[in-house]
């Protein structure tokens, strides 16, 4: 008995430190001054920010939705707006000013093309813009009107309601979609995340081919995926927030492996180049000021190196939600609860 | 005889309980009434039609303003959209800071430090907002609630014992202490005050439902002496509570009727203004006793009062903000006339 517990002190011992030893601090830059608003322009919670191949940054904010009441229903538009800034954070033009779909932003991913593609919780759409801001495509619909809290279903009409909560549906009604990513052939993956508990694959056209996932613990089960990114070989990361961990699936959703240990996932992003890395934050909810650090990891889930925490200075983060990693050591995080995207430059040891 | 005299003394005795022309009042009169009486009266003015406003440009009610160290005047208004206001020295329009912003849901009390940084406390949004001079945003405090139709499910109910370091239920009012610490009273929802350091980490909080020592029920404004005591306007106890730095409960001032708005003047000798405001709702026969505000010692001493009720210029219908930079030069706004007015005092004339 005490050789069991001298044990178990020693393998705690030996585990503490390997895992101390295994994440070790990055040194980092963060400058939360660099986007320069015009005097009547301000960001709300940055749900989304991403950057293109000319390193122009796109922030997704919400910006607050009016609501009129028509007849006995309720509608709500306008929600979120979509800003376009170059790469010395000078302000470049507004997106999507007014368009249907704009109502709780999400997240803003910049296809291989430079497409704009915004995904919004609160319309259940995913919509495309080409380049020079051109509405392209949507994906699923806006419910017509508000649907009661928890009565999904009502309400609204047509698609876009998602199915019967935490069961994995069929097609493209999203509901509360949170983000996509794309493969090297341009099947795009939409994590389907609060009601759905899923992944969606599409083509490239927006045809829908398949889906997986359900709410639940199990292997290939989500408790709120909340954000997707896919790696060169075209495997599937899916950030599974309120499992703790993040699912790794092939190109056809078959689960291979799990990452856990980085905190709560609540944003993650692959760079590109040949060697890649994994980027997952650790965000603090709304309501609290723990955690908040932000791991970078091999493909494979080890860990190299981590940096930040929670807070609302300069180099702390506030709810961090999406990270772009376009450039593996300038960063750009959007903050919900610090309104605001700071830029992160990581340095080496 | 005796009849008669038994008549004279049941009139004597309503016309000691009705003060005001000897209409009788009803119990929320009766209760609203300060305890305070025989208070002088400060006599004062109102500067007619100071805020000059551009001719597309409405207040709608108004329910905050503050000056700042140059004399800036910021109204915080209830109109279509929330919105924020700064007009120069003389009333002259400068700007509209926070446009469209989205932490401005529904207004509740606007505030400047003592770097003239402007704070804007939004009840609808449940958030605390600073914007820098320069009308930017630097830091937020609490979370807007996000929208029924972006929720997968209805949010758990609010557990009025925990409710949360970080998040608020329509909080009413700002202050600091001279450390930089951010006091906040949290509010229609919650009961209580909390504490943040400069960097807005939560450091304490005090208060729970109820009318106990201590206890809050709607904390409505805030005011910060230079000690660094937090005067707490605990308006539906028609008290003021007062607490130390650390939010230790230290005394009660119940003699001033309903505390609505708190405000403490800057200087060597601090004074605390406190309105008992006229709430203009159903029961008009509240305007006889209430309306006036109130010029206190921080000790509690009350030094003398001023306005009344009414809809003219220089009395008061639901006075929802004061600001006493200047002890002597007030400007308060005011819910149901959609206006704010700027006051001369006149403590040292008779």
């Amino acid at each position: 008995m005490k050789g069991l517990k001298f044990f178990c002190a020693i393998v705690s011992l030996f585990s503490c430190g390997l895992l101390r030893a295994q994440v070790p601090e990055i040194p980092f830059d963060g400058d939360i001054d660099f986007l320069k608003l015009p005097a009547n322009i301000y960001l709300g919670e940055v749900a989304g920010v991403a950057t293109d191949s000319k390193r122009d940054i796109f922030v997704y904010t919400r910006t607050g939705e009016d609501g009129t009441m028509g007849g006995s229903r309720f509608f709500t538009h306008g929600g979120s707006r979509l800003f376009e800034f170059d790469p010395t954070g000078k302000f470049l033009r507004e997106i999507g000013a007014g368009i249907y779909g704009f109502l709780f932003a999400q997240s803003v991913r910049i296809d291989a093309q430079d497409n704009i593609w915004a995904v919004d919780r609160g319309s259940n759409t995913v919509m495309k813009f080409d380049p020079a801001g051109r509405f392209l495509q949507v994906l699923s619909r806006k419910p017509e009107s508000v649907n009661p809290t928890g009565a999904e279903g009502r309400g609204g009409g047509g698609r876009g309601r998602g199915g019967v909560p935490g069961q994995g549906v069929q097609g493209d009604s999203f509901s509360r979609p949170t983000d996509i990513a794309w493969d090297a052939q341009g099947n795009m993956f939409v994590s389907d995340a609060y009601t759905n508990a899923r992944i969606v694959k599409l083509d490239k056209t927006g045809r829908f081919i398949k889906t997986w996932g359900a709410k639940g613990s199990e292997p290939g089960q989500f408790d709120m995926p909340n954000s997707v990114a896919v790696d060169a070989h075209g495997n599937v990361y899916a950030a599974d927030l309120g499992n703790r961990r993040i699912q790794v699936f092939d190109n056809d959703g078959n689960f291979t492996s799990q990452i856990a240990g980085v905190g709560a996932p609540w944003a993650i992003c692959i760079s590109p180049g040949p060697h890649q890395y994994l980027y997952s934050s650790n965000s603090n909810p709304p309501d609290s000021m723990d955690g908040g650090e932000v791991y970078k990891m091999e493909l494979d889930g080890k860990i190299v190196s981590k940096f930040g925490a929670a807070g609302k200075l300069a180099k702390e983060f506030g709810t961090a939600n999406e990270i772009d990693c376009r450039d593996p050591n300038t960063l750009y995080v959007g903050e919900l609860t610090n309104w605001r995207v700071q830029k992160i430059t990581l340095r080496a040891n | 005889m005796r009849e008669m005299i038994c008549l004279l003394l049941t009139a004597a005795v309503a016309l000691a309980q009705t003060p005001a022309g000897g209409r009788n009042l009803s119990p929320a009169a009766l209760a609203t009434r300060a305890k305070a009486q025989n208070v002088p009266e400060i006599p004062f003015e109102s500067v007619p039609n100071f805020l000059k406003l551009p001719a597309n440009l409405y207040l709608g009610e108004g329910i905050g303003i503050a000056s700042n160290s140059k004399g800036h005047i910021f109204v915080f208004t209830r109109s279509q959209r929330t919105r924020l206001f700064e007009f120069d020295q003389s009333g002259t329009f400068v700007r509209e800071i926070g446009e469209g912003i989205y932490g401005f849901v529904f207004a509740h009390a606007v505030r400047v430090d003592p770097r003239d940084n402007i704070w804007a406390v939004d009840e609808g949004s449940n958030m605390v907002v600073k914007f820098n001079p320069q009308g930017r945003v630097v830091m937020t405090m609490g979370r807007r609630p996000e929208p029924a139709d972006a929720l997968a499910q209805a949010p758990p109910a609010p557990d009025p014992d925990n409710p949360g370091k970080y998040v608020f239920n329509r909080p009413t009012d700002v202050g600091w202490d001279a450390d930089g610490n951010i006091f906040v009273t949290d509010g229609y929802g919650n009961s209580r005050i909390v504490k943040y350091d400069k960097q807005g980490r939560f450091l304490a909080q005090a208060g729970a439902r109820g009318s106990d020592p201590g206890q809050l029920n709607l904390p409505h404004s805030l005011a910060m002496d230079a000690k660094g005591n937090a005067y707490v306007a605990d308006r539906s106890n028609r008290r003021i509570e007062v607490f130390d730095n650390d939010l230790k409960f230290k005394t009660v001032y119940d003699n001033v009727g309903t505390p609505w708005e708190l405000c403490i003047s800057s200087g060597p000798h601090q004074y605390l203004y406190s309105s008992n405001t006229f709430p203009d709702n159903n029961d008009y026969t509240l305007a006889t006793v209430s309306g006036e505000v109130y010029k206190m010692e921080l000790d509690g001493t009350v030094l003398g009062k001023f306005g009344k009720a009414g809809k003219q210029l220089g009395e008061f219908s639901g006075l929802h903000e004061i600001d006493c930079r200047n002890p002597d030069v007030l400007y308060i706004s005011e819910i149901q006339l959609w206006r704010a007015q700027k006051l001369i005092l006149h403590p040292n004339r008779k």
